[in-house]
């Protein structure tokens, strides 16, 4: 099975807003490429009329009425905020358009 | 009175609810003992004493009213730092969440208090319980107390030497990949996995969501079972709880304390029976085995093939369901915030924000999650090890047609020394190996002490099929009252 | 760089257009999709929040059966296939108004697969079909801070508000629309209007554009006849009925002149902009989004019982199409005449004036006329003029009753529209009532035949037509305010 290169370990750790130093990337490519190896092992398994386990129990239709529940107050919700403006949570500029 | 801190949770109950002692002085003398050994140890994160005296006084005040108490009334426990504690620091181990007090309670913690449990404080752990040997905890590891310069385990490493430190006689874990049974194991405790479900998640800081369960940690398998029976049931505020009542566990430890475990089929997995574990871990294993036989039960060797995908596939799944469950940690809503200095983006402060307030471990599975949900790849790693799930389930299905239950070693070596596992991280999962099977399954399992080797404690893991919690605890049971429970020497 | 823009004409005569539409309503449920919170709206900031919602370490979603039963109804009621075995799925990316950073939605599993809809354009029927309908949750509100445009571009910072992260979000997307020629921008703007008065139908959603309960994304592609269909654009901020006809025509425009200059067309995401009428390109990215789909852990799949979606099908209400045509033959309307009223946007508001009291022609003459003249003129729709229809309905009922004629009534209506009370009220706080004093009007008759004895003359003679003048005088006389027909009576009998 492929290795995991340390461009695609950069890559992956952008993906996941991880802001990975040099160190830590060579480290982990290294780390990772042993562990990945072991993991493929599930390919040695045929099992491509085998449907795949989502829940160990199997439970369908768990629903609740439409009926109000309390909410936090607002101090209880942003306490811990680390920024807070005018009632809201306040972030630096965004980049990115949404999705 | 003799030591308050070296009782059964069965023994304080009694004794409070007999008016020989008070919960205040139970819990004093639990407060005690933390204050006194816990700089060695290090089980605890946060100690609530203020906390703990109010609960410990409702319960005195109740007693005094001559109201009826639950079985557990006025026992102190301690619980891991996952699960959600109103307005008490809960970290998950990480310096993400450092100072975090959540603004409500988990649903295992509301049946704690409701059933008059005392809660100390919260427990050491794997950073966002990833780990087998709470070595990954950003706070610092946890210390074993049969050898201080050992682990504990994990990733539940302060649950478990909080019990063999006698700090608390009840503790709560959770169990992802064996985080309850593997530091039971090392530690001379016994460690309880319910079935998946049976305990409401609602409250647990989720590391991998399909696999999360919490359950109790106690030093005999009784005590465990009486606050198996308080932590489960069915909780609407979790859809994956399962409405089921709770089995008798309690009835079924006491019954098998009696020692007979005439007509029960014991399974003796082929695949967990040879390679893998340190001689003296299996040496003790089949002492525990011929203590069972002893006792009326029959060993039945059981094929189990696709057991040794297990520690791949969890290793997929894990991870997957993980790096999307630690993606709200981005320094918005709670929790630390790194790098805001109103010239950079969000983007860049999520990052910074990430990457200084998680550890290496939870980095690599993140990334590796990542990885195995990628378009591309989902196919051959996600998908594929839920394929293997299916698998394994049927692995377990097949051989309960044949046995009660499945035996095997909790975990595959003693404590080891601090240190000697971080360097090659999947040297560590090997600890994982024999426990991670029926988290895939969902199944319940147990670890229960059987013996010594080198003079560190051996476990002995007894799987049941889903719902069939009290089938473990009656065998757990019946292999206590054979061996004993085990206790280690003074801290040094 | 200023390109040339192809005449639409021009356009049609050498590309074929292909559309897409992707809805998203907001479901009228009382609380969330997965927590009890409620919702209401105009709240303060993070009032109407809960672990759940937030997203807090540890919570865990539980969904909102009304909303499942009400995508089944929607998706019914689209002649769509509902799956017997359907699942939840994370669609995992970073922004800040997604609490868990991830949505649950649906992904390979949706609820409802495979319908269509059949829309009428200029007199013909055209089938939309459907390709699925799903469930997810709404995120949260970003506010844009600093810049100009109180856009992302050139903000300082944003805030967050969480009110609106969760409630439950219906998703409808139909499959490629070929073969519309150049009717492609109207039949997606019919395809909207049908699709929203569907929903309004069943009482799921306010389906409101201008609230945001109903969002539209459209996707345009050009092939030449005989090829492939062309590389798709996604236009987004598409927010009335007009911008979805407007969007799709632009945006064919545009695709042609980049594919006659010889260029490639970039699939992207483009926003719509009100004010030019055209799509200007969002920010690209350099690869597609990899959301990294799979199956929702904490919740149980859904399996829909089968005699319940029976039940609920049976009792759909009429399709908007049906009972349009049900209403032009109660109404007695020419086919033409009902798609004037369609095209107004009035038919649910004409049938409500109708149910307070009025005839259907009263109700349709201020609707298509006065009040669409005001609706054109601001460029709102007709629902936002802000007269009711019980409003209009007593409006003309005060016309019947003779105590308005048709220009006092267009005084007291503006009165209505400016928020001055009801049409009653109004006429009399205004003083515009008919006079119907017949003293009053006498004396006035009398001075206007007093002012003008030729006139005067000529009717006596028989001329009755010249009692024009005369009429004229006293409307004068008295404001407007007389009836034309009784004081025609009056001068004729006064003069005979």
């Amino acid at each position: 099975m492929a290795a995991i290169s340390r461009e695609e370990v950069a890559h992956l750790a952008r993906l996941s807003r991880l802001a990975v130093t040099e160190e830590e990337l060579d480290l982990f490519a290294g780390q990772l490429d042993v562990i990945l190896q072991a993991v493929a092992r599930v390919g040695e398994v045929v099992a491509d009329d085998i449907p795949p386990t989502s829940h160990s129990v199997p439970l369908t239709n768990v629903l609740r009425d439409d009926v109000e529940v309390p909410c936090l107050t607002p101090e209880a919700a942003l306490a811990g905020a680390p920024d807070v403006e005018d009632g809201r949570f306040r972030v630096p500029r965004i980049l990115e358009e949404e999705a | 009175m003799s030591d308050l801190t070296r009782m059964t949770a069965v023994q304080l109950a009694a004794a409070i609810a007999g008016g020989e002692a008070s919960a205040t002085e139970v819990a004093e003398a639990h407060l005690d003992r933390i204050a006194e050994v816990d700089d060695r140890v290090h089980a605890f994160l946060h100690v609530d004493a203020e906390g703990a005296r109010a609960a410990a006084r409702e319960v005195d005040e109740r007693r005094s009213a001559g109201e009826p108490l639950g079985p557990l009334a006025g026992v102190p426990v301690g619980v891991k730092d996952i699960v959600a504690t109103r307005g008490v620091p809960t970290t998950a181990g990480s310096k993400i969440l450092e100072g975090w007090r959540p603004p409500y309670d988990a649903t295992i913690v509301e049946r704690m208090r409701a059933a008059g449990l005392v809660i100390l404080g919260k427990t050491n752990l794997d950073e966002f319980a990833m780990g087998s040997s709470t070595e990954y905890s950003a706070y610092g590891p946890s210390y074993n107390p049969w050898d201080l310069t050992r682990i504990p385990g994990g990733s539940g490493g302060g649950s478990a030497a909080a019990l063999a430190a006698y700090e608390a006689p009840l503790t709560v874990g959770t169990d992802t990949g064996g985080s309850i049974r593997q530091p039971g194991a090392v530690t001379g405790t016994v460690g309880a996995k319910p079935t998946y479900g049976g305990t409401s998640r609602y409250g647990l800081v989720a590391f991998s969501s399909s696999l999360d369960t919490p359950g109790p940690c106690a030093r005999t398998v009784e005590d465990a079972a009486l606050l198996h029976s308080v932590l489960a049931g069915h909780d609407p505020r979790d859809s994956t709880s399962i409405p089921q009542p709770v089995p008798d566990v309690v009835g079924a430890a006491r019954r098998g304390a009696t020692g007979d475990l005439s007509g029960v089929r014991l399974g003796l997995v082929r695949e967990f029976s040879g390679e893998g574990a340190e001689p003296g871990v299996m040496a003790a294993f089949r002492d525990g085995l011929d203590a069972l036989t002893k006792l009326g039960a029959e060993v039945v060797e059981v094929s189990c093939p696709h057991f040794q995908y297990a520690l791949p596939a969890y290793y997929l799944i894990a991870p997957s369901e993980c790096s999307s469950n630690l993606a709200r940690f981005d320094g918005v809503r709670y929790g630390l915030r790194v790098g805001d200095d109103g010239v950079k983006a969000l983007e860049e402060v999520m990052s910074l924000t990430r990457e200084a307030g998680f550890g290496p471990e939870v980095k690599r599975r993140v990334i590796i999650g990542t990885y195995a949900l990628s378009s591309g790849y989902y196919d051959a790693y996600y998908g594929q090890a839920q394929k293997v799930r299916t698998l394994i389930t049927r692995d377990f299905t097949a051989a309960f047609e044949q046995v009660d239950v499945l035996v095997s070693p909790t975990t595959p070596f003693v404590a080891f020394p601090l240190g000697s596992r971080t360097s090659d991280p999947y040297q560590m999962y090997l600890a994982d190996l024999f426990t991670i099977p029926t988290n895939l399954y969902g199944g319940p399992a147990i670890s229960v002490p059987c013996g010594l080797s080198e003079g560190l404690p051996v476990g002995f893991q007894v799987m049941a099929p889903t719902l069939a919690d009290d089938r473990m605890y009656r065998v757990a049971a019946a292999l206590e009252s054979a061996v004993g429970t085990l206790t280690p020497g003074e801290l040094s | 760089m200023t390109v040339t823009l192809p005449p639409y004409e021009d356009v049609l005569a050498r590309y074929e257009p292909v559309i897409g539409l992707e809805t998203h309503v907001e479901l009228g449920t009382r609380t969330k999709m997965f927590c009890g919170c409620p919702i209401d709206f105009g709240g303060q900031p993070n009032t109407r929040i809960c672990p759940v919602c937030l997203g807090l370490p540890g919570s865990l979603p539980v969904a909102n059966r009304a909303a499942i039963e009400a995508t089944i109804r929607i998706g019914l009621a689209l002649n769509c296939t509902i799956a017997p075995w359907s699942r939840f799925a994370r669609k995992n990316y970073f922004y800040p108004d997604m609490p868990k950073n991830y949505q649950i939605s649906q992904y390979d599993e949706p609820l409802c697969v495979d319908g269509w809809l059949d829309v009428e354009v200029e007199g013909s029927l055209v089938r939309v079909e459907i390709e699925r309908v799903h469930l997810e949750e709404d995120t949260g509100k970003t506010q844009h801070v600093g810049g100009a445009t109180g856009r992302i571009h050139g903000a300082t910072e944003s805030l967050v508000d969480y009110n609106r992260a969760g409630i439950p979000l219906v998703e409808i997307v139909t499959k490629p629309v070929p073969g519309t020629g150049a009717l492609a921008p109207i039949v997606a703007r019919a395809y909207v209007t049908e699709l929203r008065d569907v929903i309004r139908s069943l009482g799921v959603s306010d389906v409101r554009m201008e609230q945001g309960s109903l969002r539209c994304d459209v996707n345009t592609s050009l092939s030449r006849p005989g090829e492939e269909w062309g590389t798709r654009t996604e236009t987004k901020n598409v927010n009335s009925l007009r911008s979805v006809e407007r969007a799709v025509r632009t945006e064919m425009i545009r695709q042609a002149s980049v594919l006659d200059a010889g260029g490639k067309i970039k699939q992207e995401t483009r926003h719509f902009s009100e004010e030019t009428g055209d799509t200007r390109p969002g920010r690209s990215k350099e690869t597609a989004t990899d959301y990294r789909y799979f199956p929702e852990p904490d919740l149980a799949p859904l399996a829909p019982d089968l005699e319940w979606v029976a039940s609920l099908k049976a009792a759909l209400p009429e399709l908007p199409r049906v009972h349009r045509k049900r209403l032009q033959a109660d109404w007695g309307l020419s086919d033409l005449d009902m798609q004037s009223v369609l095209n107004a946007g009035a038919v649910e508001l004409i049938e409500e004036t109708v149910a307070a009291g009025a005839s259907p022609e009263g109700a349709r003459k201020w609707w298509l006329g006065e009040l669409a003249r005001r609706a054109n003129e601001s460029g709102i729709e007709l629902v936002e003029v802000g007269a009711t229809p019980a409003q209009v309905a007593e409006l003309q009922r005060l016309v019947d009753e003779g105590k308005l004629n048709d220009k006092l009534a267009r005084a007291v209506l503006e009165g209505v529209i400016a928020g001055e009370g009801s049409p009653t009220e109004i006429m009399t706080a205004r003083g515009l009532g008919v006079v119907s004093d017949t003293g009053a009007l006498t004396a006035a008759v009398d001075e206007a035949i007093a002012a003008n004895p030729d006139v005067a003359a000529k009717i006596r003679e028989g001329k009755v037509a010249a009692a024009g003048a005369l009429i004229g005088a006293v409307m004068k006389t008295t404001r407007g305010q007389a009836d034309a027909k009784t004081v025609r009576d009056l001068i004729i009998a006064r003069l005979s």
